[in-house]
């Protein structure tokens, strides 16, 4: 008792313990450039919340959510400024931020539009990868043994085939099925094929995890206390792995809305509205007829948010496991 | 040091099981009976029969001596993968492909390896300064931009506005005049990511002791990048290249596509197209041999590079 009495006169005060998370974050909060990047990926998340709910509600005054609506001659050059009939027949002077498209729609709606596909497909596929890999990664890393090898036979075979080849299958497969009396058309096959492929990375991640913390004092603890297994891998070993989880996540996030491209080019992607991929596809043949802006939207677009997806990855894994630091 | 590679490669059998499984799940019991695709809308009860007769859709999945379960073990083994939708044989359809989608990855392949790998060791010995933040920013900005986006505007600027390379492969022509700008779209596209890595790599090595010492001793900044730091750098990198190999044979198929180049990746997505499950099932098939193989080949590379792994 003494002894601790005469530390704390020496360092006159204690300072009150920080968790791991208020730690990152008041690290995170001092770069400049990950606020930004949070920031813009706040921004492309409200957007996709407003269209949805634009759609869902069906609000007439949000004119920036009707994507469908055409607002002007078709392939209208961006700024440049034509002359309109509206429909109560007066004329009006516009002019479109991106152009509009071969249906004279304006190109900027659909851009916007396309963020709540692309972040929707994204999200869906991070959640079904995460509820695959994660439980069972912890549970191979936990019991080892037979179930170990169980898994790693299914992570090594997943792994075996190269993974765009998988996801196409996956989506030729899924596409126009009725699986439990759901029909898989559109975007839901595309996150469907890309989260039913993608938990093997996660998987490996997190059961290499359990294994090294497995014998750590708070674990044996744990057990010492009478926790059962189920307990222990939940409330106890994976919240200490959660960090890990949301690094991968924010850098595996730019993969899935990259990869929806190139399923829209293959033509196992969205195909009633608009998303990113989709105006990459089509714009490939406008390209020919020096119609470039719709392309560069929806590239400048996905250019924007996986840039601050990475930076804010990196600068994430930076702040909250210094361990996996790089420089 | 053979016990160990005759180990190894024990240990793929498990994994070639694994994918004959996976495939015949996805294509025969998922994927199932084509037999109406490939008659067409108006195709009477008696062809679709004779069809679902020819490519064997009628027997039973399971459960008997000739079941489709067998005959899928029994082609892939054998590598007789029979025909395609389009009556040709696959396995010439495959040898067929393989030369073109090797004469556009192996030039890119080495292209950015040289490329990448000199650049890295370049900027992890000038880090901190501005010349390291600029290029690891230009990394990742060029990793954020999709790969379609790449081809697109490098064929419509390059290709059709400035009229410097051909916009589609021309057999006629030279290879290196065809092959040229998807090379070079390649490389540009495939370098931000590999810069990084190898970045990464290079500035774990130059934080090492030994680097201090090579320098306090008075060795010249070429001498130590060179003889020292890449030597050590070796392990990961050779992980990194080896595993990367297969998919050369894969070929980029999105380039593939994109400038008409008769490879193997054109193959797979036509065959995608066209739903032809057999030939997607037997490129599958062959592509998980070849990982398999190279998977291997690192261990014992590894072992090989690095004198303090044993043959366990």
């Amino acid at each position: 008792m003494n002894k601790i009495q005469s530390t704390n006169l020496i360092t006159e005060e204690i300072l009150p313990g920080r968790s791991l998370w208020a730690d990152g974050i008041r690290r995170l909060r001092k770069r400049p450039l990950a606020m930004i990047c949070f920031v813009i990926m706040i921004l492309y998340g409200g957007l996709a919340v407003f269209e949805f709910a634009a759609e869902l509600a069906g609000w007439e005054k949000a004119s920036v959510a009707h994507w469908n609506e055409i607002t002007g001659p078709s392939y209208q050059k961006p700024f440049a400024p034509y002359e309109w009939i509206k429909e109560d027949g007066s004329k009006q002077i516009r002019r479109e931020w991106f152009g509009t498209d071969f249906l004279g729609r304006s190109t900027f709606r659909r851009t916007l539009y396309g963020a709540k596909t692309s972040i929707t497909v994204a999200l869906c596929a991070s959640l079904i990868s995460l509820a695959i890999g994660v439980p069972l990664g912890a549970i191979a890393g936990y019991f080892r043994g037979w179930i170990d090898d169980l898994v790693l036979w299914v992570l090594s075979t997943l792994d075996t085939i190269p993974y765009i080849v998988l996801i196409m299958a996956f989506a030729v497969i899924l596409r126009e099925r009725t699986v439990f009396g759901l029909h898989l058309r559109g975007i839901t096959a595309v996150y469907l094929a890309m989260g039913l492929t993608s938990w093997v990375g996660i998987c490996r991640l997190i059961r290499g995890e359990i294994i090294k913390r497995k014998e750590s004092e708070y674990v044996l603890a744990a057990r010492a206390t009478g926790c059962s297994n189920r307990r222990i891998i939940f409330r106890h070993l994976l919240p200490n792995v959660f960090h890990i989880i949301i690094i991968n996540l924010s850098l595996r996030f730019v993969g899935f809305i990259h990869a929806e491209v190139i399923l829209s080019f293959l033509g196992l992607g969205e195909t009633d509205k608009p998303s990113w991929g989709a105006m990459i596809d089509s714009a490939r043949a406008e390209l020919a007829r020096d119609v470039w802006w719709e392309m560069t939207a929806a590239t400048a677009a996905i250019f924007l948010l996986s840039l601050a997806l990475n930076l804010f990855g990196d600068a994430l894994r930076d702040c909250l496991d210094p361990k996996l630091r790089v420089d | 040091m053979i016990t160990y590679i005759l180990r190894r490669l024990l240990y793929t059998i498990p994994i070639v099981i694994g994918v004959l499984l996976l495939t015949f799940f996805l294509f025969t019991v998922v994927g199932g009976d084509i037999s109406q695709q490939i008659a067409g809308k108006n195709a009477d009860a008696q062809t679709i029969a004779e069809i679902r007769h020819e490519y064997g859709f009628d027997k039973p999945l399971f459960w008997s001596l000739d079941s489709q379960f067998l005959d899928h073990f029994k082609k892939a083994l054998t590598f007789n993968f029979g025909r395609a939708l389009d009556r040709e044989k696959i396995s010439e359809k495959i040898l067929r492909g393989v030369g073109p989608s090797l004469s556009l990855t192996a030039p890119m392949f080495f292209g950015t390896l040289a490329i990448s790998i000199s650049l890295s060791l370049l900027v992890a010995f000038a880090r901190g300064t501005w010349l390291d933040v600029t290029v690891v920013v230009l990394c990742v900005a060029g990793m954020s931009i999709p790969y379609l986006s790449f081809i697109i505007f490098g064929q419509y600027f390059f290709a059709y506005k400035i009229g410097a390379f051909p916009i589609m492969y021309m057999p006629e022509q030279s290879m290196t005049y065809s092959l040229a700008l998807p090379i070079l779209i390649g490389i540009a596209a495939g370098l931000g990511a590999n810069l990084r890595f190898y970045r990464t790599v290079m500035l774990d090595e130059m934080r090492s002791d030994y680097v201090r010492t090579a320098f306090a001793k008075g060795l010249s900044t070429p001498k130590v990048l060179f003889k020292h730091v890449l030597k050590n750098a070796m392990i990961p990198i050779i992980t990194n290249v080896v595993l990367v190999i297969p998919f050369l044979v894969l070929g980029s198929f999105l380039l593939e596509r994109f400038f008409g180049i008769p490879g193997l990746g054109s193959l797979m997505i036509e065959a995608f197209a066209s739903r032809d499950y057999f030939i997607i099932n037997a490129m599958t098939f062959i592509f998980a041999l070849l990982i398999c193989f190279f998977t291997v080949l690192t261990d014992i590379c590894y072992a090989l590079v690095d004198p303090r792994i044993q043959f366990e």
